[in-house]
């Protein structure tokens, strides 16, 4: 089980990688998506698979019985997946907006940042300020 | 007080939550982020003292004590950077009352700011590895919609770097959080000093990798040198009271948590510090070298947050009680000088309507504007480190500490570094303040109409809400250049208590674990000294002093 845990996540990493490395926004929203899935199989992984009952205190006693499945990593998952949600979803929206004014879905053409603001970019002079 | 540590997080939360409520009010949500803030200062300065004479301020949240339940851990450290935080605040509310356009302030302006100091006072005063990762998302959410509101072009652009790079950081922070679990079992930080310590050796070296892996998250964050592109992509793109506030506060909560990582969780861990120092020294030049080559002030003053950061984390990586103290007069005078110097930028603005030193209409604030000239000058040579400005005192603080620890290759790149500023700082002054206006510059006649001058009015309104600020900044970095030792005092006092883990783990689990702690430590300085050849190692950086000499 944990070989093809590893496996897994393996591949949704290089899967999450390479849609990164892609150039266009969409592909980049579902890249960190992926990334999030890997992320957190690799929490549910390490906090250790075992086939063990659920934690949870039965009636008449004072502790769950053992052995019973670390209940931390799921928590931990449950926030991640929500957080990742919110966030994935401005995210959405952002690509969206950025696409509308800036008419492109390739990631290199999004260079106004790097332009000074006074100038507008057909207007700079080239010669003047690289010398 | 028992809810005391909590207070700095709780209170600009309610700020948030009423700012929400009150939206269609006018007025309402400024007010209530003014008062919000105010009472978040007085809450972490009321924390600064409490710890200062009381040691650490433990709260365990919902009554379960630590390593099962989450603590709140307010250290000296800690408390002096949320205080810091309220006071970044509070001038960015001031100062954006009427430098941000109104649909922006409709548009829960306020309320996102409340927030964003509510997640950085939690990074600031959390002592749970997860609970830092929730808090970081908090801010970085905030900072997201803070960073895109009013949805220009170059934000929504600058907006789309900042946030694909910070949430790639926060996967694999998420990631290392989940490694470091399944190895030892815990996330309270405390308990984490404490097992990790005890780690068997056959899990010592897969620890230091996810180490390694957590330190390179919080290095986006905190924008050091390979990992610090998407700052100059984004800071300098939204309202610049925002711009100020990013500049001041967030990198540093980056900084924060690599010193929680290198002093409380992997306390001693010679290659995770050494790889800090080349770091550290690479991003002072690098960042700096970026703000020589540029003409426009706020994107000087972006690539001097990164240069900046590089002195932090230097002192961090020293990592000696001296080196954390020089590191947090660092943070905090870098606080309030950066964030100074973009309501400046913001000022200069509205004087001129170009910060772009290319644009003749710039030329000739002196003459015209005096008093800013002022402010920005004593601000400018503050962030060169011109003594009796706070720079000064805080370069100095570091290099001794550097000279201390015998890092001579990094405090010989901090002073190039010093420099370089002082000659890119200078570059705006007699570029955009001194060089009068009326002189024929080869530009202004061939490029006449790119270079359209800006309507310049002599005698522009400023309105007191920008203006106030900015004085108020200006005196405060002076005032750490005079005050130094009282301060110094303070800062001392937080470094030698963030060095001293074994204090953290008893106040937070009690006096058992520091004596586990202290049996780790001892026994892991016996074998530091046997087997010293550490990878990364610079030639001429040494251990922290407590660490005995290895014999040749």
């Amino acid at each position: 089980m944990n070989l093809v845990m590893a496996l897994l996540t393996g591949t949704l990493f290089a899967v999450a990688i390479y849609l990164l490395l892609r150039r266009s926004l969409v592909y980049t929203l579902l890249g960190l998506s992926v990334l999030s899935h890997a992320a957190n199989l690799v929490i549910f992984t390490a906090g250790g698979l075992t086939r063990a009952t659920p934690p949870i205190v039965l009636a008449g006693e004072t502790a769950p019985p053992t052995p019973h499945a670390d209940p931390l990593p799921q928590a931990l998952i449950l926030t991640a997946i929500v957080i990742s949600f919110g966030v994935l979803a401005f995210m959405m929206a952002l690509i969206n907006r950025v696409f509308k004014t800036s008419n492109t879905d390739d990631t290199d053409d999004l260079t106004i940042t790097d332009i000074e603001p006074a100038f507008e970019p057909e207007a700079t002079p080239t010669s003047e300020h690289q010398h | 007080m028992l809810l005391l540590p909590a207070l700095p997080i709780i209170i600009p939360l309610a700020a948030a939550i009423l700012g929400v409520l009150t939206w269609r009010i006018k007025r309402a949500s400024f007010l209530i982020a003014l008062i919000g803030s105010l009472a978040h200062m007085a809450a972490a300065a009321a924390l600064l003292l409490e710890t200062l004479a009381h040691g650490h301020g433990v709260l365990h949240v919902g009554g379960w004590t630590g390593p099962v339940g989450i603590s709140i851990v307010a250290d000296p450290f800690g408390a002096t950077l949320a205080l810091m935080a309220s006071w970044s605040g509070l001038a960015a509310i001031i100062y954006s009352r009427k430098s941000v356009d109104a649909a922006r302030q409709h548009r829960f302006y306020f309320p996102l700011i409340s927030i964003l100091l509510a997640g950085v006072s939690g990074a600031f005063l959390t002592g749970d590895l997860f609970n830092l990762y929730v808090w970081f998302e908090v801010l970085l959410m905030s900072s997201f919609v803070l960073l895109s509101l009013g949805g220009a072009q170059r934000q929504l652009q600058g907006a789309f770097k900042y946030v694909t790079l910070n949430l790639i950081s926060s996967a694999l922070f998420l990631i290392s959080a989940g490694l470091i679990y399944g190895y030892v079992g815990t996330l309270n930080m405390a308990d984490l000093a404490v097992r990790i310590a005890n780690a068997p050796e056959s899990i010592h070296t897969p620890l230091l990798i996810v180490g390694a892996l957590l330190i390179f998250a919080f290095s986006i964050k905190a924008a050091l040198f390979p990992l610090s592109f998407w700052l100059p992509a984004s800071y300098h793109t939204p309202p610049l009271a925002i711009s100020g506030l990013f500049a001041g506060l967030l990198t540093k909560v980056g900084v924060f948590a690599i010193l929680r990582t290198t002093t409380l969780i992997f306390q001693g861990e010679l290659w995770l510090t050494n790889t800090l120092l080349v770091i550290a020294s690479i991003t002072m030049l690098v960042g700096v070298l970026g703000a020589a080559s540029q003409y426009e002030f706020r994107r000087v003053l972006v690539f001097h947050s990164i240069s900046q950061v590089g002195y932090m984390v230097l002192g961090v990586a020293i990592g000696t009680p001296e080196a954390l103290a020089a590191a947090l007069l660092f943070i905090v005078h870098h606080n309030i000088v950066k964030t100074n110097l973009f309501f400046i930028t913001g000022l200069v603005e509205r004087v001129r309507g170009s910060t772009d030193l290319h644009a003749t209409g710039i030329r000739g604030l002196y003459a015209t504007s005096p008093a800013l000239s002022i402010l920005f000058l004593v601000t400018s040579m503050a962030l060169a480190g011109i003594p009796p400005l706070s720079g000064f005192v805080a370069k100095l603080a570091i290099i001794k500490a550097g000279f201390e620890a015998q890092a001579w290759l990094p405090v010989a790149a901090a002073l190039l570094t010093s420099i370089v500023t002082l000659y890119s700082m200078i570059k705006l002054w007699s570029e955009g303040f001194l060089r009068s206006p009326e002189r024929p510059g080869q530009e202004h006649h061939t490029h006449h109409d790119l270079h359209a001058p800006a309507k310049v009015n002599p005698y522009p309104k400023l309105p007191l809400s920008m203006v106030a600020p900015c004085v108020v900044l200006t005196l405060a970095a002076v005032a750490i250049g005079i005050f130094a030792g009282p301060i110094m005092l303070i800062c001392n006092r937080a470094g030698e208590v963030a060095f001293d883990r074994a204090a953290y783990v008893k106040a937070v689990l009690g006096s058992e674990s520091a004596e586990l702690l202290r049996d780790a430590n001892n026994i892991n300085t016996d074998q530091e000294t046997s087997s010293h050849d550490v990878p990364f190692s610079l030639p001429a950086s040494e251990p922290a002093p407590s660490t005995p000499e290895p014999t040749p």
